[in-house]
């Protein structure tokens, strides 16, 4: 129960890692800091913007509202992992595409999110869309090309099985 | 690391959260830890330890137990929405969870943590209120339960003392006479609601019965309005809103001013008053 003190082991894209870590870290920070894994990026830091999202046993998280030290014995997945997966190609492709991204800050967070919702399959509405993704802030595009895109991806999938 | 250090300790059973909250002055509870840590990322909170409670097993479950539904502290929000039971069971829950936070904070923050951190604009408070139902509580002295109107006492004020830990929620199951509405104004979906408003009536041919309006977003803790329950019980709509006037004083907050609020809880009645009238499918 040391302040200074805190062992964790847990999975992170796959890889076990185990570490020493103070209590107060926050999930992000140790993907960023220790693990030098800094595609999660650091924004509010209050669970506001999205940025910070990252996978946690399975479904996605604020990695700024999770302790590193609630992660013991977790599978982490960052958008480094899941990009080398392949599972985000399209989604990529497509964003890229349609100029769904311009400084690029709120994009690992913006991926991960859509994923999860096109996880659930068939072709979401554009209001749905928005909904979904209304928890990630994007400073650049005004969102209409990123609703773009994720649309456009749903339906390729749902014709492509 | 934004937050001031603090220790950790994970809790195994509700006797042992129990036990570590007693042992410490300032320990909090970390559930789903979507309100909390934000606080300690602000440094609003500085805790010296936080009891971690999310690996007590049996407080993640939704039961349906004679005229009841209970739901475990450690739902999740997202767990709750893919409920049959909450789906069939607990319409209004059903229809509230949607406009809480967005969905990976669904995916960590739990029922009882919104309800036991008890922010005046949090929809679940008002759910609760609404339903008539109750919070079982764990403490030093054993096990407790509270009606939702005496739970809610102030600003995050809540009956639930420093050594008491929130167990399970209880609500009535939905009766098929039972009609409820919801409905919140928020600036982008997902946000706390600048005004918000759960409702619940039962049936009776073509007029209503047992209305509760529980606003949130309105005052300290969420409010019943109840001469505007009286006149929707008369099909008196109008009349409802502007009954508001004498039930509600919202105060003026970062948000907007008390007047703009009253006025969308009008609009809000108008709504919700419209779910109400509507035979489910």
């Amino acid at each position: 129960m040391s302040v200074e003190a805190h062992d964790i082991t847990l999975t992170v894209n796959g890889e076990t890692v185990a570490e020493t870590i103070e209590p107060r870290m926050t999930l992000v920070d140790f993907l960023r800091d220790t693990l030098g894994l800094t595609g999660s990026h650091v924004g509010c830091e209050h669970g506001v913007c999205g940025a910070c999202t990252v996978r946690v046993n399975g479904v996605i998280v604020r990695g700024c509202l999770m302790l590193a030290a609630q992660c013991d014995g977790a599978k982490v997945e960052t958008i480094e992992g899941i990009s080398d997966s392949g599972q985000l190609a399209d989604l990529q492709t497509a964003f890229e595409r349609r100029n769904a991204l311009q400084c690029g800050f709120c994009t690992p967070g913006m991926l991960l999110t859509a994923q999860e919702l096109l996880a659930t399959g068939g072709v979401p509405s554009r209001d749905t869309i928005r909904e979904h993704i209304s928890g990630n802030y994007c400073r650049c595009t005004g969102y209409h090309a990123i609703v773009d895109a994720i649309e456009s991806v749903a339906q390729d999938r749902a014709r492509t099985g | 690391m934004k937050p001031a250090p603090f220790a950790y300790a994970k809790a195994r059973t509700l006797k042992d959260a129990v036990a570590l909250l007693r042992k410490s002055k300032d320990a909090r509870l970390l559930a789903g830890g979507q309100s909390l840590i934000a606080t300690l990322n602000m440094r609003l909170s500085s805790p010296s330890l936080l009891i971690d409670i999310n690996g007590i097993k049996g407080l993640d479950r939704i039961v349906k137990k004679g005229a009841e539904v209970e739901i475990g502290a450690l739902v999740r929000h997202a767990q709750a929405l893919q409920s049959d039971v909450i789906a069939k069971h607990a319409p209004l829950i059903a229809r509230a969870i949607p406009h809480i936070g967005h969905p990976a904070i669904r995916n960590r923050g739990t029922i009882g943590g919104s309800i036991a951190f008890a922010d005046p604009a949090a929809e679940l408070p008002a759910c609760l209120v609404a339903l008539d139902g109750e919070v079982v509580i764990e403490g030093p002295r054993g096990e407790r339960t509270v009606k939702a109107a005496n739970f809610f006492k102030g600003l995050f004020e809540t009956a639930l003392g420093a050594n008491d830990v929130l167990k399970t929620i209880r609500i009535p199951a939905a009766a098929r006479d039972d009609r409820f509405g919801f409905a919140e104004l928020a600036r982008r979906h997902g946000d706390y609601a600048l005004v918000g408003l759960a409702a619940a009536a039962r049936a009776k041919g073509d007029t209503l019965s047992d209305v509760r309006l529980a606003y949130f977003g309105v005052g300290e803790t969420p409010v019943r309005a109840r001469k505007a329950e009286a006149a929707i019980a008369r099909g008196a709509v109008d009349e409802a809103v502007t009954a508001l006037a004498g039930d509600l004083d919202p105060p003026d907050d970062i948000q907007e001013s008390g007047k703009v609020k009253l006025h969308l809880a009008g609009v809000l009645l108008r709504r919700v008053a419209q779910q109400l009238a509507e035979k489910p499918a």
